[in-house]
């Protein structure tokens, strides 16, 4: 039955009327599920398939409002289905849905065409995102633990809600730009479905190839995000990949600087134990 | 019989579904509510905001837990989602766990949907065995509420309330009884929804589900949508004058109306409590005068 459930609809949101090796779905169906007075066994069936891609689609449709703002909203239904007949949800919590959506846009670009980069930094900015609301934190390293540690020694873990992003695309701006859109609530106005528009009607302008560099984090349970210069970015990356803090801090431009950046990190209890 | 080992001998009274679009409501204004029930995968995660406001309802009202994806009938019930709901309900203190009687994932795929089982003496024993695993792991009673259902199957041997019956008997747990979805599967599978509350074993009853659903043209569709139709009512009515007072939920899930509303919806749930109370004040006083 799951296979059956799972099954793609057809464009017309039904139920496929034609089984993978041919046969009909409604001899399928019928095969294990009685018809009533009022519905066949391909009907009752139905039901459930579009329960099926209805919850999950809504699901991926609230968490990606960025990627459908960037691909067009027929595009992103459609490589939605994609993706989940491929990636079906292997978690008990729906969280977890979008958790293989780079992967898949790696996979397969043709869903992300013309705007590939853009798309792509959407994709791991907005899964940033859902880490930053729900992910983690573990005890905070304070200034008391850390000292007379030696530094070419000392191995600092950032927080599991934190993520440091490289992007091609100013998308902190950009984010915000359509949240404030949709806050706005319904409007009037004929935009096209160009997937820019939302159900406000308004558009928000895509965002033109600017290099910015984010930490996508929370604090007292609100998601924010920061910027970073790019040598922060870099001790923040070289930082959670393993590396000693002297050998992170090498990528740090001058030791003013450094001292800025780790005072503002610990305020935001970004390194943890 | 509102109190019974099946819901940790509690008397809650009426509550309330928690959801998202209520909380600055009930932060702000404390509204006098019995209880509220969670549904637990919105908080099993590791932190933020969902966890921080769950810690400020528990501050100030009795909360209980109700699950969406355990899924019994499942070939197996998955360990991290047991680890995740136990930290929780050491979290809210739950006095039981509800989860519902279907199945919703196989080989590590999830469908996110209460699917129905087929009514098998094979799938009692398997489903009753899951509970009792459930509830030996999570170290308070779990109860089984039944799922509104679209399909029956022909593999099925068995009426939908004999099979809850033989599930509860054999895991010798509670029932979450959900009047709305007795209704709603009466009505898509053509039974008398008394026989159905007739076949169960009611002193099993830990809780009651109160919803609203909505009436398609050949069927009826779970929608929790919409106030509680009458009809309902009068089922939550027979439990009610069956059992006396049970622990009694309102779930309203989709286009979800101010809190005000929301509640005032499950408060209509004493009317059937004081006509109940009456009923019993009446023939005590018939008994007291036979017996003068």
């Amino acid at each position: 039955m799951f296979s059956a459930v799972s099954r793609p609809l057809t464009p017309a949101q039904r139920m496929n009327p034609r089984w993978g090796n041919g046969r009909r779905t409604a001899d399928v169906a019928a095969s294990f599920i009685k018809p009533n007075d009022r519905l066949t066994s391909f009907d009752r069936l139905e039901i459930y398939n579009r329960q099926y891609w209805f919850r999950l689609l809504d699901c991926l449709y609230d968490d990606f409002p960025g990627l459908r703002a960037v691909i067009g909203e027929k595009k992103f239904t459609a490589m939605s289905e994609t993706y989940l007949t491929r990636y079906p949800s292997s978690s008990f919590t729906l969280r977890n849905l979008g958790s293989r959506l780079e992967k898949f846009l790696r996979e397969e670009p043709r869903w992300a065409r013309p705007r590939t980069a853009l798309a792509l930094d959407m994709v791991r900015f907005e899964w940033a995102k859902i880490i930053a609301f729900d992910g983690g934190a573990r005890p905070i390293v304070t200034i008391d633990d850390l000292l007379g540690r030696d530094p070419s020694r000392l191995r600092l873990k950032l927080q599991p809600y934190v993520t440091p992003l490289e992007l091609g695309y100013p998308l902190d701006d950009f984010s915000i730009a359509l949240r404030q859109r949709d806050d706005d609530g319904p409007q009037a106005g004929n935009a096209a479905s160009t997937g820019r528009a939302s159900k406000s009607g308004r558009t928000v302008r895509l965002p033109r190839p600017e290099r910015v560099y984010l930490a996508v984090h929370r604090l007292e349970n609100v998601v924010y995000y920061k910027r970073l210069d790019a040598s922060a970015y870099a001790v923040l990356c070289a930082l959670r990949g393993g590396a000693t803090l002297a050998k992170a801090s090498e990528r740090a431009n001058d030791a003013e600087s450094l001292r800025r950046w780790f005072e503002m990190w610990m305020k935001l209890g970004w390194f943890c134990r | 019989m509102p109190a019974n080992r099946h819901n940790g001998f509690t008397d809650l009274g009426i509550g309330v579904g928690l959801r998202v679009p209520h909380y600055s409501h009930i932060l702000g204004r404390k509204p006098a509510v019995d209880w509220f029930e969670i549904i637990s995968e919105n908080f099993m995660i590791d932190a933020g905001r969902p966890l921080r406001t769950l810690d400020l309802i528990l501050e100030q009202y009795a909360v209980v837990q109700h699950g969406v994806s355990m899924y019994l009938g499942s070939p197996r019930l998955n360990r991290d989602h047991l680890k995740r709901l136990k930290q929780l309900v050491r979290r809210t203190k739950t006095p039981f766990v509800s989860d519902h009687l279907c199945w919703g994932s196989v080989d590590g795929s999830y469908s996110h949907d209460l699917l129905p089982l087929p009514y098998t003496f094979a799938a009692a024993r398997h489903v009753a065995a899951r509970v009792r695993e459930a509830r030996d792991i999570l170290e308070v009673p779990v109860i089984v509420e039944n799922v509104s259902s679209y399909a029956e199957f022909h593999a099925s041997e068995m009426s939908e309330w004999e099979f809850l019956a033989e599930v509860v008997e054999r895991a010798d747990c509670g029932m979450l009884l959900d009047v709305n979805n007795i209704y709603v599967s009466s009505r898509n599978h053509n039974f008398d929804p008394f026989d159905y509350l007739n076949g169960v074993p009611l002193e099993r009853v830990g809780q009651v589900h109160i919803a609203g659903h909505t009436k398609f043209e050949r069927y009826i569709l779970d929608t929790h949508d919409h106030p509680v139709l009458p009809t309902v009512w009068r089922l939550y009515a027979h439990v009610v004058s069956r059992i006396g007072p049970v622990n009694t939920l309102l779930e309203w899930d989709a286009r979800i109306p101010p809190f005000e509303e929301v509640h005032r919806e499950a408060l209509k749930a004493r009317r059937f409590l004081r006509d109940l109370e009456t009923q019993r004040s009446e023939n005590r006083k018939s008994a007291q005068t036979v017996t003068a």
